[in-house]
């Protein structure tokens, strides 16, 4: 079974989240869109919605990460569940449990959802097809391939800005070979339907699956940011470069740092967005991470809005029951 | 099918008669989406009223989302005015169980606390399961629990009363 059979039911409703590949442009929207409704909540006197009331969220980090666990801590918050916070690194796991143990083990103590981020690609998948039925699996990044809430508060965050996606232009640059960010944001650019999707990058990081998604490669920004709409900069992972991939990070900044002259060549009302942690001078020039057409902290405070919205939709799909065929 | 627009008559001057009563100036009205925001457009229009009009979407507050789910439509909630110490007049097309009345009114307290809270309702059709009454109704119907009423608008604005299927 694949992750898109896996997370989606006989109804065509969303049981676990694990990765943008394979859904709707309707289940895309009604992300999108339950977004747009809980934005709104982080401006009011009590930050809060009873949604989830009574329920527990794990989140299982086997990775280190900042932004992403105190996203979606805050999102469970905000909707009035329990979370319990678990970094394996520093867990029994170093002790020698499987992960099937581990499952096992927090699934006793009664929760109903987990948020999962392991160093592994698959990792979420295997956790949704071993958890019980009344459990949801939410992918918060597996190896180098998904990252589907960064990829959907993304799209978010370009669709406020840009509404108008047939017309638009998105180039993704830099360290695509790693990125899982990447991966999961053209997934769903595509589903939404957005004009053309550019990737600009080295040879050396760019994987084979980028054409097979219709994204057109560039390897120069010069030619690639041309009258584009939005610019993605991917943070150069210089902890999974296993084997040097490249000369040295002043040369790729010189090549591929988004610079305020390169942003020139952008549309005059192009945003930038980063997801986060940046490289100041490795993959973007702090003039241009600070300055006025930069979005980046604001794809911080939707991430919070879209992994609420993800979060109420997959554990309200778990609540209803299942309809019997006709 | 019973026009709305002559009810929504019938409320703004029931309305009226109790702002002035209980010396409320300047009130904030707050639909209820969708049929509720329908109704409250035209009472401020029609009572004049300066203060913009808020709009609860009540969806991550009810009380079955363990049986239902969230609703896929969910619009955002705006109230672009402060609730502190502000005398609320809710606003909803049809007054059933009283289970939309109670969620709207713990959305309505996590925004502030306001001096105080009028329910206005273009129909009220019995049945309640809590209790919750309103200060001001369009009309009153007995309709029995396979009956559904339903606004539809917003262009006209009509009472549609259906046998459920």
């Amino acid at each position: 079974m694949s992750a898109t059979d896996l997370q989606v039911d006989r109804q065509g409703r969303l049981l676990h989240f694990l990765t943008v590949e394979g859904l709707t442009r309707r289940h895309l929207t009604e992300i999108l869109d339950t977004a747009e409704s809980l934005r709104g909540v982080a401006e009011r006197r009590v930050k809060k919605l009873p949604t989830l009331h009574g329920k527990t969220v794990v989140n299982l980090f086997f990775e280190a990460s900042t932004r992403t666990r105190t996203t979606f801590e805050l999102a469970a918050k905000r909707l009035s569940a329990d979370v319990l916070n678990l970094n394996i690194a520093t867990s029994a796991t170093t002790k020698g449990e499987s992960l099937l143990d581990t499952l096992r083990n927090i699934e006793a103590m009664q929760c109903d959802m987990f948020v999962v981020r392991h160093a592994q690609s698959g990792a979420a998948d295997f956790m949704a097809r071993h958890v019980k039925p009344h459990i949801a699996v939410l992918n918060a990044g597996d190896g180098c391939h998904a990252h589907p809430t960064q990829g959907m508060l993304d799209a978010f965050t370009i669709r406020r800005h840009k509404p108008d996606f047939p017309s638009l232009q998105v180039a993704i640059v830099g360290d695509i070979l790693h990125s899982r960010v990447a991966r999961s944001l053209i997934h769903a650019l595509n589903i939404l339907g957005a004009g053309e999707v550019r990737v600009i990058a080295p040879r050396t990081l760019l994987p084979a699956w980028v054409e097979s998604l219709g994204a057109r490669v560039f390897h120069s920004p010069k030619v690639g940011l041309r009258e584009v709409d939005v610019i993605v900069m991917l943070r150069l992972q210089r902890e999974r470069m296993e084997r040097a991939l490249l000369p040295t990070e002043q040369e790729f900044f010189q090549q591929y740092g988004l610079t305020e002259e390169r942003l020139a060549l952008a549309k005059p009302d192009a945003i930038v967005m980063h997801p986060g942690p940046i490289n100041r001078g490795v993959e973007i020039d702090s003039r241009v991470a600070d300055g006025p057409r930069s979005v980046i902290l604001e794809q911080v405070t939707n991430g919070i809005a879209v992994r609420m919205a993800i979060m109420s939709i997959v554990l309200g799909n778990h609540a209803r029951p299942i309809e019997e065929d006709a | 099918m019973r026009d709305a627009e002559f009810l929504i008559e019938v409320m703004a001057g029931q309305l009226q008669d109790l702002l002035v009563r209980r010396g409320i100036a300047e009130p904030a009205l707050v639909g209820v989406h969708t049929g509720g925001v329908w109704v409250a457009e035209r009472l401020r229009q029609r009572l004049g009223i300066a203060t913009p009009l808020g709009r609860l979407d009540i969806s991550f507050y009810r009380d079955d989302f363990s049986r239902i789910g969230v609703n896929p439509q969910v619009r955002p909630s705006e109230l672009p005015f402060d609730v502190d110490d502000r005398h609320v007049v809710l606003i909803d097309d049809v007054l059933y169980t009283g289970r939309t009345v109670r969620a709207a009114l713990n959305e309505l307290f996590d925004y502030g606390r306001p001096a105080s809270v009028l329910l206005a309702v273009l129909a009220d059709r019995g049945g309640r399961e809590l209790p919750v009454e309103a200060n001001v109704v369009g009309t009153r119907l007995k309709l029995p629990p396979g009956q559904q009423i339903q606004l539809v608008g917003p262009e006209p604005l009509q009472l549609l009363i259906q046998t459920a299927p």
